[in-house]
């Protein structure tokens, strides 16, 4: 069979555990990993009787969220009942948003630093809000039928982020995952763990193949059970390869074949089928009656606006215009997260050097932290005393591998950079003595001086070698320029 | 007199002169629920033990001269469908059967913060569904005028045994009618307040956005004293409003001055039994010989009240009762059972789908799941808008009707039921019927306004006829003022039906 090319069209529904104390509609606490069962109440048990309140808290949070996604706020929202049976769902529907969702219309600009794909506008349907539904564990030991549900994460409140099918390749996807991750963390709105399932992503995926007789589409296929960056990346590749073969196959475009759901086996690292969905599921939506409607105001939706700071496009343009940082370095230090940013702007600041502290931040700092597995708030050395370090590579008191030296200590020890200098024994050698001594290496290696006199200037590394032996302090780019200009002047 | 027959107003007047005590009021329900309860069947549990340390603790509290709650020492019955902590609350099916909440209902906490004595549980319809409590998976209810009758649903138990001097006071809810009507039926007076006023929470939803709970009690007096401890906003329940609870206990005998009351015309006539037509007009003369004015009003689209209620209704019920599968608590079907019956039809119908369907089948009545069905259908795919959202756009003509009318009127008056109390086993079989008892009663509920039934005259055999006037959101005070009025003048309330 003759290949064909095709482009991949993605959307993503994300679901975003809030960050909130409560869960969504009862005051049980939202932690992860207690007991089964112990985060409960009549009210997230769905016990008779017992009714909502919704946490207002929760409703800001998606708020902030939405506003930084660029979503306009209705000011009027109510809240809908989904009704299905799973014993995870103790009241036999959830409460979300239906027809309308607490915002709407947004974007989220996605870039690739590897020049992976075009810079792209990822437009955003709605983002609603609505609660979690408990775990089911099935024992699956031979001989065993059991189910053990979980009702600790029932009721938590989730964002659902839901993005027009915008995205054109799995590098989109996963660079739009992690974009929305990191705006997520700096609004400060969840733990944004994929393990834990405080970040979920589900992806909507088929092909626009262009054939002989014109661009068909492929039945669109749901990907469930992507657990990390990594696997929505891989998941939407996979699952691209899979819709072509299976077209390849049987030829059946879109509207042929009912939406099929698909479960991301990262171990096999390949997509399973789960259920032909939504075709004969009907949720039967109709308004919660025991929910009044949210009304909000004006002058609230001001008020989280200007909770929100400064987000990571924004960051990310004003390092480089206003710091001169390329465009890696800005995105380097932004995509670690608002405590990087704010100790970078902090070094800068104090150092008086832009470039050398986003070098710095960028290179041995973040160096550091990887090796160390800690994040920045951990760091040994504050803002303050690496500027000092800083400086001192500014007046040429330190060259470039001894302040590394001194970093090294600095890790160790809470000494300025000054002291720390001090204690290795590291002294700036005056500029006259440093000149003599060329002056005598010089002379000392006639053989040097004429392999560099023909043209082979990388020969006087061995003048800086010796010039080490005399004194351990000589900067070895002083060395070289010294030396060089003495030869070239013979 | 006995002391039972005596109004709670009064009961509560000698306990605080010490004339009586709690434990001897208490006690001579316990006997009169032992002489004649066989006969009527109003409770589903009787809870002596508790009632009795109750009350006496109550005494106890009273003879230390520590503050006591507004019902401190009386009796009050309180319907199987408020969940009480740690008590089974049934009801009336036997999906509950063994069920044991962990928590109070609101006005169950209420109720016990206001020092009364609870007596036990009375019987209804199964959730709340039905008019005439013969849906009860337990037993049925009989009327105390007439035992081959119903009570009236679907809180008969409620109505009846206050009828029968089975209990001063007792708590009700009304979704269509279901305090009015049975009140209507037993001679009592219900009152059903504005949708909001009293909390919901602990309440096991039939139809949340309909559900209210309210008094029922032999006087106006009774219920606005019971009324005023039950009603209060709620944190809990978010469509509990946040507004102050008149005193209405100490206004209710302050008679209103230029009280105007709408008449709906099409509420007599055609379908209506004469002698419920000729005791409700009776009772319009009494007002205008009070000074009352009477207007005659249009209420043009309560036609469309029985068929707007009987889709939403349904529609809320289909979900509020989802959380009944067998999986969490209540009943569940024979593990055992499923996998014989998996094993033999050879259906792929995994054993979760089949413990759910046939948990609900065997837990469930007949109305119930009827009004499931319904309900379901009316929501699913393409039908949402012919059935649920006309019913939702019917339900605001309804409630602009009534907005319209109370701009010329302080309130309306006219009957509860079109007829008196029915033969048990008469209407069982032909649920429209059934539906029909709703006929005056439902427009309230769709509104969300308050309603009270109080007694109006009997039929020449004998049986209670009601009377029922619907104020405004939130106008309860001025609602229990003016049925007082009535009651003042008229002595209907003050006889007692014959059980031996």
């Amino acid at each position: 069979m003759s290949e064909f090319s095709y482009e991949i069209v993605i959307g993503l529904e994300v679901h975003v555990q809030l960050k909130t104390k409560t869960k969504l509609f009862c005051r049980c606490r939202t932690e992860f990993g207690n007991p089964p069962n112990t985060q409960t109440c009549p009210v997230c048990l769905g016990m008779p009787g017992s009714l909502p309140v919704m946490n207002k808290k929760a409703y800001f949070l998606g708020m902030r969220t939405a506003l930084a996604l660029n979503c306009g706020i209705p000011k009027f929202t109510k809240w809908d009942r989904k009704n299905y049976f799973y014993p995870d769902l103790p009241k036999g529907y959830q409460t979300s948003q239906f027809d309308l969702p607490m915002s709407e219309e947004g974007y989220l600009d996605i870039k690739s630093t590897k020049d992976e794909f075009e810079p792209r506008r990822v437009r955003i349907i709605r983002a609603h809000l609505e609660e979690d539904a408990g775990k089911s564990m099935h024992d699956e030991a031979a001989g065993k039928g059991d189910s053990r549900i979980d009702l600790n994460r029932t009721g938590t409140p989730l964002l659902e982020i839901v993005s027009y099918p915008d995205m054109r390749s799995a590098a989109e996807a996963k660079a739009y995952m992690q974009e929305l991750r990191l705006l997520l963390t700096y609004l400060d709105v969840s733990d944004c763990n994929m393990q834990e399932g405080s970040l979920r992503c589900d992806a909507n995926v088929n092909l626009h193949i262009t054939t002989d007789d014109g661009v068909i589409a492929t039945p669109i296929v749901e990907i469930k059970n992507m657990n990390s960056f990594r696997s929505v990346e891989r998941g939407i590749e996979y699952e691209a390869k899979r819709q072509y073969d299976v077209w390849q196959e049987t030829g059946k475009v879109l509207g042929e074949l009912p939406k099929q759901t698909r479960g991301w086996d990262d171990s096999a690292q390949v997509t399973r089928s789960q259920r032909e969905k939504e075709e004969s599921a009907d949720y039967r939506y109709f308004p919660c009656p025991d929910l009044v409607p949210v009304i909000v105001t004006d002058q609230q939706i001001d008020e989280v606006r200007q909770e929100i700071g400064e987000l990571p496009s924004a960051l990310r343009e004003r390092l480089q215009n206003e710091f001169g940082l390329t465009i890696y370095s800005a995105d380097v230090i932004v995509n670690q997260g608002l405590s990087l940013v704010e100790y970078y702007l902090e070094l800068a600041a104090a150092a008086g050097d832009n470039k050398l502290a986003g070098n710095w931040v960028q290179g041995e700092v973040l160096r550091i932290l990887n090796d160390q597995e800690i994040e920045i708030e951990d760091f040994p050395i504050d803002a303050g005393r690496l500027a000092e370090l800083l400086q001192l590579i500014q007046t040429g008191d330190l060259d470039s591998s001894k302040a590394k030296d001194v970093f090294a200590a600095m890790l160790t020890s809470e000494s300025s950079a000054a002291d720390v200098v001090k204690e290795l024994g590291i002294e700036k050698v005056d500029e006259g003595a440093l000149e003599a001594l060329c002056q005598v290496l010089v002379e000392r290696n006639q053989r040097i001086v004429d392999d560099v006199k023909s043209g082979n200037e990388k020969a006087v590394g061995a003048l800086i070698g010796q010039a080490k032996k005399e004194n351990p302090n000589v900067n070895p780019g002083q060395v070289r320029q010294i030396c060089l200009e003495i030869i070239n002047n013979l | 007199m006995s002391i039972i027959q005596k109004t709670a107003s009064e009961q509560l007047a000698l306990l605080n002169s010490g004339e009586l005590t709690s434990v001897e009021l208490t006690q001579a329900y316990l006997n009169q629920i032992e002489q004649i309860d066989g006969q009527v069947g109003a409770f589903l549990r009787v809870e002596t033990e508790s009632a009795l340390a109750q009350a006496a603790a109550i005494d106890q509290k009273r003879a230390t001269g520590a503050p006591l709650g507004k019902l401190a020492g009386l009796p009050v019955a309180i319907k199987d469908i408020l969940c009480t902590k740690d008590t089974p609350t049934t009801c009336g099916s036997r999906m509950l059967e063994n069920f044991e909440p962990p928590y109070n209902a609101t006005v169950v906490e209420k109720l016990l913060a206001a020092d009364a004595v609870i007596l036990g549980r009375t019987n209804m319809d199964e959730f709340a569904m039905g008019s005439s409590t013969e849906n009860s998976a337990y037993q049925t209810t009989q009327n105390p005028w007439d035992t081959t009758r119903i009570p009236g649903g679907s809180s008969g138990g409620a109505a009846a045994c206050v009828s029968a001097d089975m209990a001063p006071l007792s708590v009700g809810t009304d979704t269509g009618g279901s305090i009015r009507q049975p009140a209507a039926l037993c001679g009592c007076v219900g009152l059903k307040p504005t949708y909001g006023r009293v909390s919901r929470y602990g309440l096991i939803a039939f139809a949340s956005s309909l559900d209210q709970i309210g008094p029922l009690a032999r006087t106006v007096e009774d219920t606005a004293l019971l009324l005023e401890v039950l009603a209060g906003h709620d944190p809990l329940d978010s469509t509990s409003v946040n507004q102050p609870t008149p005193a209405y206990s100490e206004t209710v005998n302050q008679p209103l001055e230029n009280l105007t009351l709408g008449v709906v015309d099409r509420h007599f006539g055609e379908g209506i039994d004469p002698e419920i037509e000729a005791a409700v007009q009776a009772a319009i003369q009494v007002y205008e010989s009070l000074g009352a004015t009477i207007k005659h009003i249009e209420m043009p689209h309560a036609d469309y009240g029985i068929a707007t209620y009987y889709i939403i209704a349904p529609c809320e019920a289909s979900s509020n009762l989802a959380r009944y599968d067998g999986a969490h608590y209540g009943y569940r079907t024979d593990q055992a059972e499923v996998v014989a019956e998996l094993a033999e039809d050879g259906s792929d119908e995994g054993p979760l789908v089949r413990m759910y369907r046939k948990s609900r089948s065997e837990g469930f009545g007949e109305e119930v799941q009827r009004r499931i069905m319904l309900g379901t259908y009316a929501l699913s795919e393409g039908y949402y808008d012919a059935f649920y959202l006309k019913a939702l756009k019917v339900r605001r003509l309804i409630r602009q009707d009534y907005d319209a009318a109370f701009e010329q009127v302080d309130m309306i008056i006219g009957p509860v039921t079109a007829n008196p109390a029915f033969a048990q086993g008469e209407k069982t079989s032909d649920p429209m019927a059934m539906y029909l008892e709703d006929l005056y009663t439902v427009t309230a509920n769709l509104a969300g306004i308050a309603g009270i039934s109080l007694p109006c005259g009997f039929t020449s055999g004998g049986l209670p006829v009601g009377l029922q006037l619907q104020a405004a959101p939130f106008q309860e005070e001025k609602l229990l003022r003016a049925a007082q009025m009535y009651q003042a003048a008229t002595d209907f309330h003050t006889r007692r039906p014959e059980l031996s």
